[in-house]
């Protein structure tokens, strides 16, 4: 039993980890109606930064990431000015469309820029089982994990504050409600997408850092970003509680199924898990969890 | 001057409907296809046949398929490059277990698989749209690859689950040299392109188009939902099949299932962007246009290298192509979003009025 919730708690920690990642997706969702697909390639592009600057300047953490975050405010701040604003009032599936090919564009830039090689990240967390959890219940569950938990948490708080008191939070909800309103109120609709997308690069900054400490920093990141998109699809793309959620979901459920099915069906099956169980989730509530639901009118 | 169409009377309906109501396309046309078939074979190196020509006429049957499905029907999908391992699979162990089998049956076989694959994975389409469905066929995308390589009975137990395509023999004459191989792609892939045109100016393509603008109001005017999205992931999905079988037995010879992953879903999408969505012709000008442009850039750049007498990381090209292949889809995407067809298109509308324009 005590494996079946190391397991679980384990599944559960790295679902947080794939929440880290969603939370980018749904902040640009709910803000611009834009289905960020290059949030993954956001996440390798600050990581890469981070480590790349971390390498050649050999700065205290502290001044290294807000140099990354820096960077990733000027990249947010570029792709709303040369991507996004030319593409106002297009169909959303053509915003879709242009975030895939601003994937491939920040992959390999970020490369171009930091080099192809295998970087190790340390941002001093060790990655092994808590002696006193270890002794006491007879459960490996490791700091690392327990750390990003704890991250993902203050961000998700910090975001939530944000969202609900002050201005420019404000603001952005009521872009995210009805864009020509919030226009008509006089709220500034290009600055705050400029601030949505430099907010989603801190997130991603954030992300990058525990997915890089735990993997290493390298081109495989952009797929485990990947991971995110059954996430929200479970959650619903509008809800920040949904990323959370479907996040510990997907995480916990996938490594219960790679430990007790994978045996039976043969290894690897977390490279297609969370997609699967994200279609059959969706016949039966297409809007996710949180999801709101849309009415069709002709 | 020489593309007028004036003087050129439509006297019956059937005239009127015609492919290509004007006489300087249909002759245009004619031309093209003495070229393809003729000039081509001829004239052409084999490198050109097996390195470019015939990629570039299997993609645009892939692309196709995706147009069908995207480009008419409205659904987004990530999971080109699956479909295309479920033809390749099924056209091998058809042939493989079915001793004496055509391998054009094959071919057929392994596409119909594909269409069944694929209308199962459309299934979802009914009640999920847009990017929820994009999502839904990453799960195609993982899922069918990696059913590929744990099963083994797939891939006749060879290692790594890499199959290796028999060779193509059609009424005891062998299709083994670039030319042969360049021939029959090129009549499947016209074949089933003069298919698609016709499907789609028919009752059924006009039906994907009703449900691609607003599916509602499809529904409203009498449009069978379910059938009509169900048979875009069919069609498409078959031709995606063949074009995998194509791609495994025609250009490639053994292919691993991991190289059906998404990267080549991308591509195929790409294609279908650069070249035009909702458009026959310009899947054909995106697949070449995406084919040829990683050699393109490999050229200039090996050029650039030695006019500046700069050693190049090995890495550097591929990861230009990735910059360049971006920076291209968010180009057109704003500047023409209709692709290279459409760009035909108006120079056509141009050329009409040339030199007189008033």
């Amino acid at each position: 039993m005590s494996f079946f919730f190391e397991v679980l708690i384990g599944g559960l920690l790295a679902g947080v980890m794939y929440s880290l990642v969603a939370l980018g997706f749904v902040l640009i969702y709910k803000a611009s109606g834009v289905f960020n697909f290059a949030q993954g390639a956001m996440v390798f592009f600050a990581a890469l930064t981070f480590v790349g600057l971390q390498e050649r300047f050999g700065l205290p953490f502290w001044a290294t990431f807000m140099l990354s975050l820096a960077a990733m405010v000027v990249l947010g701040t570029l792709i709303e000015r040369i991507v996004l604003r030319p593409l106002v009032n297009q169909p959303q599936i053509t915003l879709f469309m242009a975030t895939i090919g601003l994937s491939f564009f920040i992959e390999g830039l970020a490369q171009l820029i930091w080099g192809t090689n295998v970087r190790r990240l340390d941002i001093g967390i060790k990655d092994e089982p808590i002696a006193a959890v270890l002794q006491h219940f007879d459960m490996a569950i490791s700091s690392f994990d327990l750390t990003a938990a704890v991250v993902a948490g203050i961000l998700v708080t910090v975001l939530a504050v944000f969202f609900q008191v002050t201005r420019v939070g404000r603001a952005l909800r009521a872009v995210a409600d009805d864009h020509q309103a919030a226009l008509a109120v006089g709220i500034p609709l290009k600055q705050i997408w400029a601030i949505v997308w430099s907010v989603a690069g801190f997130v991603a900054l954030v992300a990058g850092l525990m997915w890089g400490a735990r993997n290493g920093v390298q081109y495989a990141l952009t797929f485990v970003a990947l991971k995110a998109l059954p996430v929200l699809i479970l959650g619903g793309f509008e809800s920040v509680l949904g990323a959370i959620v479907g996040g510990l979901l997907i995480g916990a459920l996938e490594k219960l199924a790679e430990v007790y099915l994978g045996p039976y069906i043969g290894g690897g099956i977390e490279g297609w898990f969370a997609y699967m169980m994200a279609l059959l989730f969706l016949l039966v509530r297409p809007e996710g969890l949180f999801g709101e639901k849309r009415i069709d009118r002709v | 001057m020489f593309y007028r169409e004036t003087g050129q009377f439509k006297t019956t309906y059937a005239a009127d409907q015609a492919l290509f109501p004007i006489r300087q396309d249909r002759h245009a046309m004619v031309a093209m296809v003495v070229i393809a078939f003729i000039g081509i074979p001829l004239f052409f190196s084999d490198y050109w046949l097996t390195a470019l020509l015939i990629p570039v006429l299997v993609f645009a049957l892939a692309a196709l398929g995706l147009n069908i499905l995207t480009g008419y029907a409205g659904q987004l999908s990530l999971g080109t490059a699956a479909f295309m391992a479920v033809g390749a699979v099924a056209a091998y162990n058809f042939q493989l277990r079915i001793p004496g089998m055509p391998i054009l049956l094959s071919f057929l076989l392994g596409g119909l698989s594909a269409a069944v694959i694929g209308m199962l994975f459309g299934l979802p389409s009914l009640r999920i749209k847009g990017f929820y469905l994009a999502v839904a066929t990453l799960a195609a995308q993982f899922f069918i690859p990696w059913l590929v390589t744990k099963v083994g009975w797939f891939s006749n137990y060879s290692a790594s689950g890499v199959i290796t395509a028999q060779p193509i023999v059609i009424l005891g004459m062998a299709f083994n040299s670039p030319q042969k191989k360049y021939l029959l792609v090129l009549v499947i892939v016209a074949l089933l392109a003069l298919l698609a045109k016709n499907l789609t100016r028919s009752r059924i393509g006009r039906a994907w188009m009703a449900v691609r603008d607003m599916d509602v109001a499809a529904e409203v005017i009498g449009i069978r939902i379910l059938q009509t999205k169900l048979t875009a992931f069919a069609v498409s999905s078959f031709y995606c099949g063949v074009a995998g079988a194509l791609y495994a037995f025609a250009y490639l010879g053994s292919v691993e299932p991991d190289g059906f992953n998404l990267d080549l879903s991308f591509r195929i999408l790409f294609m279908v962007i650069v070249g035009g969505v909702g458009s026959i012709l310009g899947s054909f000008l995106g697949a070449a246009f995406i084919t040829l442009m990683p050699i393109v850039i490999e050229v200039l750049l090996t050029r650039a290298g030695h006019a500046f007498n700069l050693t190049l990381e090995p890495g550097v090209t591929s990861m230009v192509q990735l910059l360049v292949f971006g920076g291209l889809i968010i180009f057109f995407l704003i500047v023409e979003p209709h692709g290279l067809a459409r760009l035909w298109q108006i120079t056509k509308e141009k050329l009409r009025l040339w030199p007189f324009p008033y």
